[in-house]
């Protein structure tokens, strides 16, 4: 991917505020002093070795896994075991998964319409206009109708995608979207996922393309042992990363 | 470059297709399977013949007492002349109309459901669930708005049988999704009481539950206090199923995958939705042979009402077997009632093939 990098402006809200966070799991100490600031439009890529906590840390924004110390303040509300907070901030930002975790009892149109009508209750009809505007844009109308069962790894994802867009959301987090396809998928998701950049969403996205990464993001992250070693712009990240950890491991994902 | 040419494909040898290639690989693979699949043939040669002679060639169907059963084989008569008390136990015979009115408005009432493009399926169903019971117990039972009252201890029969089985079934089910939910709940006082709810009633077996229940229940309770033997019957029942259903479902859930639970939290579903719109339609589709066998279990079950004195269809044939008029056709009596028995039994298990096909929508895990 050596496409021109997408211009865009950001936006002067803050989306996402992380406050010296930590958890654990039971005496592990997962996440470590986990600060980080995104603005709205922002793209952010985290990447780093397995179990650096990256996902972990994701999932923490919409309380998949509860953070025990810290602060997270997601368009405003803050994230608390209040659950009408945590179902609100779940509204207002998308998810997409590695497994794609499609509900397999619906068709793909009624998996893209469940929540815009049971919780954001918007009449049937709109929110089927609704989810054939974003399955045309994922380039899959012709599926509407069909289980998830019956297409493949990439048209899964892409459904997961328009999925998560059909709810409206502000923010879109991306856990490992394409580590889940065979190679020869992985680019209509990617196409996808730039689509989006495109039109000024923000993104979170876990990934370990980094041809993705230099040509969409705004930051790249990398993580490690559950802390952030390394953020920086993806030139710099690339071409100048400061710690011998990241140079490992560019050294290792790009040199093979 | 050359380009690829890639091989067309062939039809596969000729033994291995078709009845003789069915025959040679399931029937005479080798002479160990050749001699069993012999010896199978000689086991149904030597046993079914004298069956269907007896059952239909040699059967008495004609006249109305046991004079007419002369030539040896099984006497029909017998069951065609109980027929009507197998079916209604002592139920008024002016009045048994009422019983027939309440199963075909189950039919016809429920019919809809299988229509694939009824409108408004799911209200009409709930609007089925709710009117449909309030109708049968003023049918059956009455004793309100101008219809004959007619106590439960003269119901009986088939019909009995499948009031029992269909109560049940009816609130078992709810029952035991609820309890099924409370078990894995976060909240560990509901799953405390589910849990023990479970494991009082899966410990004891139906039988003494039913003793109990028509036998011990009245010792404990006032005098005037006086509950209906079926109504308790019923609240056993169901109650004792709802135990065994809210594990076959609790299993259902468990194998549903974490990814499930997190998509729909994700889009910010609650608990209820995201139970109601995601897990449990998977789950419960996952088992429906569980369910069904469970619910199989329950309709012969009902059989066992025998110990509290209700007269289903099995007591009402075993108590014609010992009538003196008919003294000696018991082989018969019991063949009718396993016959009965099997058919609803099957129609249950056909029904549950049927329903997992259509389910089916090729995710295969």
């Amino acid at each position: 991917m050596n496409e021109a990098k997408i211009k865009h402006a950001l936006g002067e809200k803050e989306m996402i505020r992380i406050e010296g966070m930590h958890k654990w799991y039971g005496e592990f100490h997962v996440l470590k002093d986990i600060n980080l600031s995104v603005r709205q439009g922002e793209r952010i890529v985290l990447c780093g070795p397995s179990g650096s906590g990256k996902s972990t840390t994701i999932r923490c924004i919409n309380r998949l896994e509860e953070h025990q110390q810290g602060k997270i303040i997601v368009d405003d509300v803050e994230l608390t075991s209040d659950l009408k907070h945590v179902e609100a901030i779940r509204r207002e930002v998308g998810m997409v998964f590695q497994h794609f975790n499609l509900f397999p009892h619906l068709t793909v149109l009624e998996n893209c319409t469940l929540a815009p009508l049971w919780v954001r209750k918007i009449p049937k009809r709109e929110a089927e206009e609704v989810a054939m505007e974003y399955l045309n844009r994922v380039k899959i109308p012709e599926q509407a109708h069909k289980y998830p069962g019956q297409l493949s790894g990439g048209q899964q994802q892409r459904v997961a995608i328009a999925r998560a867009l059909c709810m409206k959301p502000k923010i879109m987090l991306f856990d490992e979207p394409t580590s889940a396809l065979d190679p020869e998928m992985v680019k209509e998701v990617l196409d996808t996922m730039i689509g989006l950049a495109e039109d000024g969403m923000t993104m979170l996205c876990v990934t370990h393309e980094m041809g993705f990464a230099r040509t969409v993001a705004d930051r790249v992250i990398f993580m490690d042992k559950g802390e952030i070693v390394e953020m920086a712009d993806p030139e710099t990240f690339f071409s100048s990363p400061k710690s011998e950890r990241t140079k490992l491991f560019l050294g290792q994902i790009l040199n093979h | 470059m050359s380009t690829h040419t890639f091989k067309p494909s062939l039809p596969p040898p000729v033994m291995s297709v078709g009845a003789m290639g069915w025959m040679r690989a399931h029937l005479f693979s080798n002479w160990f399977n050749s001699a069993l699949t012999l010896l199978a043939l000689y086991l149904v040669w030597i046993t079914i013949p004298p069956i269907i002679s007896w059952a239909l060639i040699n059967a008495d169907w004609v006249g109305d007492n046991r004079d007419s059963c002369t030539s040896g084989g099984a006497c029909w008569v017998f069951i065609k002349v109980r027929l009507s008390q197998f079916f209604y136990g002592f139920y008024p015979e002016e009045l048994r109309w009422r019983v027939n009115l309440t199963v075909i408005l189950a039919i016809v009432g429920a019919a809809p459901l299988f229509i694939k493009a009824m409108p408004r399926k799911l209200r009409y169903g709930a609007a089925y669930l709710l009117i449909y019971p309030v109708l049968a117990y003023w049918l059956l039972h009455g004793g309100i708005l101008g219809m004959t009252l007619v106590e439960t201890s003269k119901w009986g029969g088939l019909m009995l049988t499948l009031v029992i089985a269909v109560v049940g079934i009816a609130g078992a089910m709810p029952l035991g999704i609820l309890l099924a939910l409370g078990r894995r709940s976060d909240m560990p006082v509901v799953r405390v009481i589910c849990v023990t709810f479970i494991e009082f009633w899966r410990g004891v077996p139906l039988i003494t539950v039913l003793f109990m229940s028509s036998v011990m229940l009245p010792l404990f309770l006032p005098e005037e206090v006086n509950i209906d033997k079926l109504l308790r019957a019923l609240i056993a029942v169901t109650l004792f199923e709802a135990a065994y259903v809210a594990e076959v479902v609790r299993g259902g859930m468990q194998a549903i995958p974490k990814g499930q639970y997190e998509a729909a939290g994700a889009m910010g579903l609650g608990y209820w939705r995201m139970m109601g719109l995601v897990i449990l339609p998977q789950a419960l589709k996952l088992v429906i042979p569980g369910i069904v066998n469970t619910f199989i279990a329950l309709f012969k079950d009902t059989s066992l009402v025998i110990i509290i004195g209700l007269f289903d269809l099995f007591n009402s044939i075993h108590q014609a077997t010992v009538d003196p008029a008919w003294l000696g056709f018991a082989t018969e009596g019991y063949v009718f009632a396993a016959l009965m028995f099997w058919i609803f039994c099957f129609s249950m298990s056909r029904y549950s093939m049927y329903l997992e096909r259509k389910l089916d929508t090729g995710h295969k895990r």
